[in-house]
């Protein structure tokens, strides 16, 4: 027995269905896709992280080889130019190295040698240079010439071309796959809203027949596509943010490996996932349903 | 007019409705009365020439004015075009929503227009559970609903008995009386017989005839 209709309680239903069968798929498919376009926005991040280590590191190092001279030991040679070079613009810290530190830098190029200590193995000074305004080759030429130090001065300058084309090569390629898997995203978003659109066609065809606006229209179908489309982004979102954070726990402080090292600010990058589904998505359903529309004039 | 590339389905139409007046067309399947039924309520174009209504040019008219005269039109599609996922009530309410009414203006007149059309136990069922005389009632309501200024129904009495035909026949007549232009398409010749209303013949997409109004009556029904 159905109950009696009391017209007094009635409250208008919804012009769209609430839930279509298809919505779940649709949400799936916007996750997943949301998803992998933030774990490329976090890995994007930590590579240019790690870019800019490498090469900050090497610009913030020098490595001095010291030939004493004369009667010189090699450890005074190193003192020597450990003094001079301290003194220097530009220089933060100069620090001979232990006979030992050397013997275990050529030691994996010639192997276990009982006798590795009677070779004449140079001395070493590990230069720290400023950050902000670092001490060039030059300078630092200068500086244990004046002391009338023999050395040859090594910034890296050897490696750091190529650590810096490499740095600039991972970014830009980090930039690219997350474009590409953005776009993607984007692109099935806006297809599946067009899918989704049309197969609600009756609907448009009776309210726009009936005399409804054509705004009116697409806002309808803008505001439940962008619904859904954000619901998607919220989950592919929550779940990028979830691994990476476990990701960010297991790494320890260097968060997932030294190569790829996550931050816990990276996590943020996942934040304006949904608001660009949700935006796509109100695209797509506004431009599809003009055309519709236009398509019924 | 025609669809696409393909060939006119209507020619050389030249005929107008007076405001107020109660008309059949007719003629065999084909002839293009659901298509003239299509350029009245604004679902088309004519390919050349214009269509008036409410003293317009619809042609002409820019595309924000065409909410405005289609509301003023009430549709009895020949597929019906309900909405599943709405109740009959919400079914029947539409246009009402649309124009913007609120619903405490009007919820007793759709239910007071469902119960006079037979579907009054029937107000929280969807569509897909009615029965097919059913649903052609409900798409009858819709189009009366906001008493609109012209009411165009194709076939709005192909799938009821004798009896309701008559009922919604009585209906159509009621809101001509209260000003409602009216035309129907229809195969129906015996409603049109007994209607005494003038009749549009229509084939190969032309008016071939227009019979005169019948003596009879204006309010006459058939029996």
């Amino acid at each position: 027995m159905s109950e009696m209709f009391d017209p007094a309680r009635w409250r208008p239903a919804p012009f769209l269905p609430e839930k279509e069968t298809r919505d779940g798929s649709l949400i799936f498919v916007v996750a997943v896709l949301c998803f992998l376009a933030c774990l490329t926005a976090m890995g994007v991040l930590a590579a240019n992280r790690a870019a800019a280590g490498w090469t900050g590191q090497l610009n913030g190092e020098a490595t001095v080889i010291v030939r004493p001279k004369g009667g010189e030991t090699p450890d005074a040679a190193a003192a020597r130019a450990a003094e001079a070079l301290a003194g220097t613009p530009g220089v933060t810290e100069a620090r001979a190295l232990e006979p030992a530190k050397a013997y275990d830098l050529i030691r994996p190029w010639l192997g276990d040698v009982s006798d590795l200590e009677d070779l004449p193995v140079p001395r070493l000074v590990a230069v720290t240079l400023d950050g902000r305004h670092p001490a060039n080759a030059k300078q630092l030429n200068a500086a244990l010439q004046s002391q009338n130090v023999d050395a040859t001065v090594d910034d890296h300058s050897v490696w750091i071309k190529d650590i810096q084309r490499a740095g600039g090569l991972v970014r830009w390629l980090g930039v690219m796959v997350f474009l590409l898997i953005a776009a993607a995203a984007a692109a099935v978003v806006a297809f599946a809203t067009r899918a989704g659109l049309a197969a609600r066609r009756d609907v448009v065809e009776v309210l726009h027949l009936a005399g409804a606006e054509d705004g009116f229209i697409a806002r309808l179908f803008l505001t439940r596509f962008a619904r859904i489309a954000g619901l998607a982004g919220l989950i592919g979102a929550g779940a990028a943010a979830a691994l990476g954070a476990g990701l960010r726990i297991a790494g320890g402080g260097e968060g997932l490996t030294p190569a790829l090292p996550l931050a816990w600010s990276d996590l943020a990058a996942v934040l304006p996932c949904p608001l660009l589904a949700a935006l796509v998505a109100a695209v797509a359903a506004q431009v599809t349903a003009m055309a519709l529309i236009r398509d019924m004039q | 007019m025609r669809y696409g590339r393909g060939p006119d389905v209507l020619t050389n139409l030249n005929f107008g409705l007076a405001p107020g007046s109660f008309h059949f067309v007719t003629g065999p399947s084909g002839a293009g009365k659901s298509s003239l039924l299509k350029l009245i309520y604004l679902a088309a174009r004519p390919s050349k020439g214009a269509v008036h209504l409410f003293g317009q040019d619809t042609t002409q008219a820019p595309a924000s004015a065409k909410p405005g005269l289609r509301r003023r039109i009430g549709v009895v599609f020949q597929d019906l075009t309900l909405l599943d996922h709405l109740s009959t009530f919400d079914n029947a309410a539409l246009p009402l929503r649309i124009a913007g009414r609120k619903p405490a203006d009007y919820r007793n007149d759709v239910a007071e227009l469902l119960t006079w059309v037979g579907l009054g136990q029937r107000m929280h069922a969807m569509p897909a559970t009615l029965a097919g005389g059913e649903r052609q009632r409900l798409a009858i309501a819709r189009a009366v609903v906001n008493r609109p200024d012209i009411l165009l129904a194709d076939e709005p009495t192909g799938n009821v008995d004798h009896e309701m035909a008559v009922r919604i026949f009585r209906l159509f007549v009621e809101l001509n009386r209260l000003g409602t232009t009216v035309l129907i398409a229809t195969h129906d010749q015996d409603l049109i017989a007994r209607s005494g209303r003038p009749v549009l013949l229509l084939e190969n997409g032309r008016i071939t005839a227009r019979s005169a109004p019948d003596p009879r009556p204006s309010g006459a029904v058939p029996a």
